[in-house]
């Protein structure tokens, strides 16, 4: 993989995804020049509690996004609750309040397409455990777009519906545990 | 950065949109508005984005429904309750001083956040005073903002909000039941005038103490928002307040410096 460089890595989880995010987020190496953006299906009113969660025990700077910011490497987005996150052409933020997508706001699907346009073959989407199959689109489409797909192994999953869903909807090119997609994306800092 | 296809298709769907029925949405945040105009393709049964744009140019009738689809639709009732909380603590106050006040809401959509304020006016005893303006770039929504009619099972949501929002009464109070909708009470739009402005074509208009609009800007590109914002600056008395989505910022407009933060988390400005 190391012959291929990519720009930023969208990760998407739902239900159970907490124990895998407290994994990768705080094992990224400082040197990691790309962008993590993250859609965690979390209550509506749960604030900022990832972006505190998170960014107390990783190395790198953990953000919640704000509308129209410039998507910088080496920070890692957390998308607010109750607002759906989108890439925009010129690799910044947009939020949206439209309705919510395989009943989620944000949805998986939404940041993972979005970026897709965006970034095209410079792209890693991560799947992680969940109990619905928001993201399997957004998997699909951005392989189809020539990013490079990763699927949290089921069997390490707390929910296996998400990683099924999404092993079934896209060729994936890794079925990794938390462990070993945090050592994935430390091979990309250069 | 390669552009695909389906992207210079979009492109000239929204320009030929511009030019045939005047609405403008070649500076709406890109995403949204491409997944809004692929949902309306899949709808269609249409093969292509050329080809909804072909139709659109030639059905006058489809295009009402697209418009639709592209406008932003999206409200409830107390949306961010601490919002409404944070008004009622720092601008109330302020707006009891004056002997009139102007209000508008930018871009209201089908108004729920309008009988929001406008509950809160009245409970503070300031809707005999107040003068609102709402207003849409879509007639229908419009339509439907005048009547004041919402589905009950978003109200359920609204009621809790409304508490946490710090409402002194019931939120059952403010509406009928009938079916499975509510309708507002009359007295809350007396007092409104439902009126059709486009953000992005139209000009600023006059004299307001406050102007609302919430989760509209982040729809439109950093271009069509410094020019919104610039609207807004123009048409807000000196101490008039400006309040945004909670996650919307001016910071990335050439009005920055134009406005005090009033409240950081809410995003409540006022112009200096």
């Amino acid at each position: 993989m190391a012959e291929k460089s990519y720009d930023a890595v969208v990760i998407g989880g739902s239900s159970g995804s907490m124990e895998a995010l407290q994994k990768i987020i705080p094992s990224l190496n400082r040197q990691l020049k790309i962008a993590v953006i993250v859609v965690y299906h979390i209550h509506p009113d749960s604030g900022d509690f990832m972006v505190k969660y998170l960014g107390q025990r990783s190395e790198l700077a953990v953000r919640q996004p704000i509308d129209k910011e410039a998507i910088e490497p080496g920070v890692v987005y957390i998308a607010p609750p109750n607002y759906h996150l989108l890439v925009e052409r010129n690799r910044s933020f947009a939020l949206s309040i439209d309705e919510p997508v395989n009943y989620s706001r944000p949805s998986i699907d939404v940041l993972f397409q979005s970026a897709a346009d965006t970034y095209t073959e410079k792209l890693v989407g991560i799947i992680l455990s969940g109990a619905n199959t928001d993201g399997s689109l957004g998997l699909k489409y951005l392989k189809d777009r020539g990013g490079l797909a990763i699927v949290q192994n089921p069997e390490t999953a707390e929910m296996g519906t998400m990683p099924k869903g999404a092993l079934s909807a896209a060729s994936v090119d890794h079925i990794l545990d938390p462990d070993g997609i945090a050592s994935f994306l430390n091979q990309m800092a250069k | 950065m390669s552009v695909d296809n389906q992207q210079i298709e979009i492109d000239l769907l929204l320009q030929a949109i511009y030019i045939k029925y005047g609405y403008d949405f070649r500076d709406y945040a890109g995403a949204s508005i491409k997944r809004r105009i692929l949902k309306r393709l899949s709808s269609s049964g249409l093969g292509s984005v050329s080809e909804m744009q072909h139709r659109l140019l030639n059905d006058s009738y489809f295009f009402k429904q697209l418009l639709l689809d592209l406008s932003i639709n999206v409200t409830e009732m107390y949306r961010d309750p601490s919002f409404y909380q944070t008004f009622r603590e720092h601008v109330i106050p302020n707006l009891k001083t004056l002997s009139h006040v102007k209000l508008w809401h930018a871009g209201c959509a089908t108004g729920e956040e309008v009988y929001s304020l406008a509950i809160m006016f009245q409970e503070e005893d300031l809707n005999e005073k107040t003068q609102v303006y709402a207003t849409d770039i879509n007639e229908t929504v419009l339509r439907k903002a005048k009547e004041g009619i919402f589905p009950e099972d978003k109200i359920i949501n609204s009621e809790q909000n409304y508490k946490k929002a710090k409402g002194s009464k019931q939120l059952s109070d403010y509406y009928f039941k009938k079916y499975s909708h509510v309708t507002m009470r009359n007295s809350l739009k007396k007092n409104v005038l439902f009126a059709d402005h486009n953000l992005a074509t139209d000009e600023s208009f006059g004299e307001m103490n406050v102007i609302l609009c919430r989760n509209v800007l982040i729809y439109f590109n950093q271009k069509l928002q410094d020019r919104v914002i610039g609207i807004f600056n123009e048409s807000l008395v000196e101490g008039g307040y400006l309040c945004l989505g909670t996650k919307e910022t001016i910071s990335f407009t050439s009005y920055g410096n134009q406005f005090k933060e009033i409240d950081k988390e809410v995003k409540i400005y006022q112009k200096i």
